[in-house]
C-alpha cells in the first residue's frame, strides 16, 4: 500500500541525521517520562523507532486519505453560513482522521497530552500532509500555534489549552487586518480591559485568517491606547467557546481552496492576555512567525515532490515521436532540475529544523532549571542559526515550489493545462508559499543582516572542512569558488554604503548564501549516501554556480547611478 | 452497559494486488512474493468493536487470532486502534486447517476465555473467500448469528439491533446478546493507528517472539505486563486433537490449477453500424449482456 514516507527514502534519511541524538537528549532529558507515561521512550533508540512508527502513520493517512480527496476538496472547498464555517466534506474526513491517529499537539509535552516529538518530526509529517493536500497542511499546522502559547503562555493557561489543541481541536494566528498585511505595526483591532468582568475586550476586523474559525486564536491587537507602532500591541487567546467573533466571509482564492481564509468581526469578544502588555508583535508574533515560516518552508518542500511525483509519471508514461518523453534530454533536465532543487530545498529544511530544535529545547530547559554556561552558549548559537536559516529556508522553498510546479505543467504540455491532472492544483496551491507568513521580499529583509554582518559567510567557510568523499572534491572546490564571489559581492556592496543599493540587490545577495549553504548541505548528504544524493549533488551545483554567476555579474556591474532607471 | 467482546481476525497474504510471481510453479501461494496483511474485512470488524467499545464505556476488545509467531502482528495491529489484549492460538497440531478445523480451535478457545457479550469477525478472508468460519463458530457455541453486517445501530438490555447488508438493499434485524456477527466489506473502514498505542505497543510480543534475557528491552516485559500477548496452544484450551488442524479437516484439495489469464484471440471491429450490431448480437447471444 502506498505510504509517503517509506515510498520517499530521503525522509527517513533525513529523520536520522547525527544530530538528532543531541536533539533526543535535550527533548527527552534522561527519558525521565519513561515510568510515567506508557508511550514514552526508554532510550535514544527506542526514540528514533517511535518516531519513524509515527511517520509511518502519518505517510499512510496521507496516502490513503489526504491524497485521494484533494481533488474533491480543491472542487467543493469551504462554505460559510451565519458566521460559522463548515470544511469541505473531505477535510472533514482528513481532519478526524488525523485526529483519530493521535497526530495533534505533536511537539507538545506528554504532561499536557502531547507526543514531545522534536520539530523535525512534526516538520516531516508536516511536508507529507502538503504533499497530499496543501490546503489541508494548512489547517492541519496551524497546531503549532500552541508552541507560542506554550513559551509565553502562563501554567494556568497551558493547562486549560495545550490539552485541547493535543485533542484535536484546531487554531488560528489573527493578525492580519485590512490595512495592515506586511506591515504587522498597523494593527488597529482595539484590546479594552473590562473591568468589570476582570478580562479583555476585542472590538475591529481582522482579514486574511486561515482557519479563521477556529477552536483557539491567537490574537495579535492594539491594547495600549493612543499608540500607533507595534510597541503598543499585545497578543490574546481568543477561546470560541465564549463566542463574540464571527466569520464574515470566506476569500475565494487562486489555490490552496481547501483552507478557508476568514474575514473576522470582534463584537466586545471576551479575550485573556497571553504574556506580557506591549510584547505581542515585537516578541511573541515574531516566535509566532518563526515557526509558521518554517511550516511554510514544508508545506512548499511538500508541493515541489508532489511535482517531481507528477512530472516524473507523466513524463515516464507519455509516448511522443515513438518512445517515452522522459527520453528527451529537453524533458530529463526538467525532471532532475525539480529533483535537485526539491532534494537541496530540503536539506535546507531539516538542517533549520534540527537548529530550531536545538535552541527550542534549551529554552524549554531554561524554564525548568538555570542552563550551565556551555548550554547557555549552545541555545545562543543555536538561536542565531536557526534565524538565519529560517528566512532562506522559507523564502528558497517558497520560490522552488513555485518553479517546480511551472515545471511540471511544462512537463505534460497541454495536458497540463487541463483541469484534469493533478499538476494545475499544485501550481495553484504553491503561488502562495512565497507570500503569506512573509513574501518572499521579507524573507530578504530578515536574511540580509545575516548576509552583512557575515553570519552566513561564517557558516559556509565552516562548511567547508566537514570531509567529503575523494571524488566530490572537485564540487568542493566550486563552491568554494562560488563562496568567494558571495563575500565579494557581499563586501563591495557593504563598502558603497548606500542603503538603497543594498535594498535593491539584497534578494541577490540573499539567494547567493542560499545556494553556496544548499550545496554544502547537498554535498554532505551525497557523501552520506552517493546512490540517494549525487545525481542531485551534481545537477544542483551546476544549477546554483551559474545562478551564483549570474547574481555576481549583475552585482559587479550595478552601482548607485543606476537606481534612477528603476525607480518608477 | 460494559461488554465483553471478540474479534476473530486473520492474516492473510495480500491477494489483492496479485503479480506474476504470486503462485509457485507447484501452484501454491507463493508467501513470500505477497506481504501478510490484516483481512481487510476483518478491520471492518474491527472497527465495529471499537465504535462499541467507544459507546459502550467500560468494554473491552479482546482479538484472536490463529497462525504462526508473525499472525501475532494482526494483535498488535489491532492494540494500535484501541483494542485491549489479544491472543494467538499457535500449535503445530493447529496446522493446514480447514473452516471446520478452524472453527473449531477458536471456538474451543473462545468458550476457555470465556463467551463474550459480542463476537464479531469479517465476514470472509481474502485467501479462502470461504466466509464460513464466523457462522461455524456460532454454530460451535451454539449462539445466534448475523452475516453481512455494516453497522450496529443500538445494543442495551441483552439486545443487538445491526443492519445487514443483503442483495438490492439493507435488512435490519434485532439478537439476542450473545451474538456472533460477520462484518461486510460495506461496513465503515477501520480507524487509523494511534501514536500514542503504537507507541505504547510497539514492542508487544507473544511469549514465542519475545527476545531472549540479556537482549535490548528483555527487561521491559517484566516492568509492563501489557506488553506480553496471549499465546494458546492446543494443550492450553483443551482441544481434541482429532479436530484440530489437517486431521479435523475433511476438506481435501484436489489439485491447484496454475491460472494466467490471457487473450487467446482478437478481433477488431470497426465504428460501423454493422459492427456494432453484430458485437450487439454475439453479447446477447452469449448472455454477456440483456
Amino acid at each position: 500500500m502506498a505510504n509517503y514516507y517509506s515510498d520517499i527514502e530521503e525522509l527517513k534519511y533525513h529523520l536520522n541525521n547525527p544530530m538528532m541524538k543531541r536533539i533526543v537528549e535535550l527533548k527527552e532529558r534522561d527519558f525521565r517520562d519513561k515510568d510515567e507515561f506508557d508511550y514514552a521512550p526508554v532510550d535514544y533508540a527506542d526514540a528514533m523507532d517511535s518516531y519513524d512508527k509515527v511517520l509511518d502513520i502519518v505517510g499512510d493517512i496521507t496516502a490513503n486519505v489526504i491524497a485521494p480527496n484533494a481533488e474533491g476538496v480543491d472542487a467543493e472547498g469551504p462554505h460559510c453560513e451565519n458566521g460559522r464555517v463548515t470544511y469541505a466534506s473531505g477535510t472533514k474526513e482528513n481532519l478526524e482522521t488525523m485526529i483519530k491517529a493521535g497526530m495533534n499537539g505533536m511537539t507538545m509535552p506528554r504532561k499536557y497530552n502531547g507526543l514531545n516529538l522534536p520539530n523535525v518530526v512534526y516538520t516531516i509529517a508536516n511536508e507529507m500532509v502538503s504533499a497530499g493536500d496543501a490546503g489541508f497542511e494548512n489547517i492541519w499546522s496551524l497546531q503549532d500555534c500552541i508552541e507560542t502559547l506554550y513559551e509565553f503562555g502562563d501554567e494556568d493557561q497551558h493547562k486549560r489549552f495545550i490539552p485541547r489543541v493535543c485533542a484535536g481541536e484546531t487554531m488560528s494566528m489573527d493578525l492580519t487586518e485590512p490595512d495592515a498585511g506586511s506591515d504587522l505595526q498597523s494593527v488597529m483591532l482595539k484590546a479594552t480591559f473590562d473591568e468589570e468582568n476582570n478580562c479583555w475586550r476585542l472590538n475591529g476586523v481582522k482579514r486574511f485568517i486561515t482557519n479563521g474559525d477556529s477552536d483557539i486564536h491567537l490574537v495579535l491587537a492594539r491594547s495600549e491606547e493612543g499608540t500607533r507602532d507595534g510597541r503598543g500591541l499585545s497578543m490574546f487567546i481568543y477561546d470560541k467557546r465564549d463566542g463574540g467573533v464571527d466569520v464574515r466571509r470566506i476569500e475565494n482564492k487562486m489555490g490552496i481552496h481547501g483552507s478557508p481564509t476568514c474575514e473576522l468581526v470582534y463584537k466586545n469578544a471576551r479575550a485573556e492576555l497571553c504574556g506580557s502588555r506591549k510584547m505581542g508583535l515585537i516578541k511573541y508574533v515574531m516566535a509566532l512567525m518563526n515557526g509558521a515560516r518554517l511550516g511554510i518552508a514544508a508545506q512548499s518542500v511538500g508541493i515541489s515532490q508532489a511535482a517531481y511525483n507528477e512530472a516524473l509519471a507523466y513524463a515516464k508514461d507519455r509516448q511522443q515521436f515513438g518512445k517515452e518523453i522522459i527520453n528527451f534530454p529537453a524533458v530529463y533536465d526538467m525532471l532532475a532540475t525539480i529533483k535537485a532543487k526539491l532534494d537541496a530545498g530540503r536539506a535546507l529544511l531539516y538542517q533549520t529544523a534540527r537548529y530550531v530544535d536545538i535552541y527550542k529545547a534549551l529554552d524549554d530547559i531554561a524554564r525548568e532549571r538555570k542552563l550551565t554556561p556551555e548550554e547557555r552558549a549552545e541555545q545562543k548559537k543555536f538561536a542565531k542559526l536557526a534565524d538565519a536559516f529560517t528566512p532562506l529556508a522559507k523564502g528558497m522553498n517558497s520560490e522552488y515550489a513555485n518553479q517546480n510546479s511551472y515545471d511540471c505543467i511544462q512537463v505534460h504540455g497541454g495536458s497540463g493545462f487541463m483541469l484534469e491532472y493533478a499538476c494545475q492544483r499544485l501550481y495553484r496551491d504553491a503561488r502562495i508559499t512565497s507570500i503569506y507568513e512573509g513574501t518572499t521580499q521579507l524573507q530578504t529583509v530578515a536574511a540580509i543582516r545575516y548576509v552583512t554582518n557575515g553570519s552566513y559567510i561564517a557558516t559556509i567557510r565552516e562548511f567547508e572542512s566537514v570531509p567529503v568523499l575523494p571524488e566530490y572534491e572537485g564540487y568542493m572546490n566550486r563552491i568554494k569558488e562560488m563562496a568567494n564571489k558571495f563575500d565579494a559581492c557581499t563586501n563591495a556592496v557593504k563598502e558603497a554604503n548606500d542603503q538603497e543599493l543594498l535594498d535593491i540587490v539584497a534578494r541577490r545577495l540573499m539567494e547567493m548564501a542560499a545556494d553556496v549553504i544548499m550545496c554544502h548541505l547537498l554535498i554532505q548528504d551525497a557523501t552520506n549516501r552517493p546512490d540517494l544524493f549525487g545525481k542531485s549533488l551534481n545537477v544542483f551545483v551546476n544549477y546554483a554556480e551559474s545562478e551564483v554567476e549570474k547574481h555576481f555579474n549583475f552585482i559587479r556591474k550595478f552601482d548607485s547611478a543606476q537606481l534612477d532607471s528603476y525607480r518608477q | 452497559m460494559s461488554l465483553k467482546i471478540i474479534v476473530l481476525a486473520k492474516q492473510v497474504p495480500d491477494t489483492r494486488n496479485v503479480g506474476p510471481d504470486a503462485m509457485t510453479p507447484e501452484g501454491t501461494v507463493n508467501r513470500s512474493a505477497l506481504p501478510a496483511i490484516f483481512n481487510p474485512e476483518d478491520l471492518n470488524a474491527l472497527e465495529q468493536a471499537l465504535r462499541l467499545k467507544d459507546q459502550n464505556p467500560g468494554s473491552t476488545v479482546t482479538v484472536v487470532t490463529m497462525g504462526p509467531p508473525r499472525a501475532a502482528d494482526v494483535i498488535r495491529e489491532s492494540l494500535y486502534r484501541g483494542a485491549d489484549n489479544g491472543y494467538l492460538l499457535t500449535d503445530r497440531a493447529f496446522a493446514g486447517a480447514d473452516t471446520l478445523a478452524t472453527s473449531y480451535a477458536l471456538a474451543t478457545t473462545i468458550k476457555k476465555i470465556g463467551v463474550p457479550d459480542v463476537i464479531l469477525g469479517g465476514r470472509q478472508a481474502i485467501d479462502g473467500d470461504t466466509a464460513q468460519v464466523g457462522p461455524q463458530v456460532a454454530q460451535k457455541l451454539d449462539l445466534p448469528q448475523v452475516t453481512y453486517v455494516e453497522e450496529i445501530l443500538k445494543c442495551a438490555e441483552g439486545k443487538i439491533t445491526v443492519k445487514r447488508h443483503i442483495d438490492g438493499g439493507v435488512e435490519t434485524v434485532e439478537a439476542p446478546l450473545p451474538v456472533v456477527l460477520t462484518v461486510n466489506g460495506s461496513a465503515a473502514p477501520c480507524r487509523p493507528r494511534n501514536a500514542k498505542l503504537v507507541m505504547k505497543y510497539k514492542r508487544a510480543m507473544v511469549p514465542l517472539e519475545k527476545p531472549a534475557e540479556g537482549l535490548p528491552y528483555a527487561e521491559e516485559y517484566g516492568k509492563k505486563p501489557y506488553l506480553t500477548l496471549g499465546q494458546l496452544n492446543t494443550a492450553d484450551v483443551e482441544a481434541d486433537l482429532q479436530q484440530c488442524g489437517l486431521s479435523g479437516s475433511p476438506t481435501k484439495v484436489k489439485a491447484v490449477q496454475n491460472i494466467v489469464f490471457k487473450a487467446k484471440e482478437n478481433k477488431v471491429l470497426t465504428s460501423s453500424d454493422a459492427d456494432v450490431e453484430g458485437l450487439i448480437q454475439e453479447l446477447l447471444a452469449n448472455h454477456t449482456i440483456g
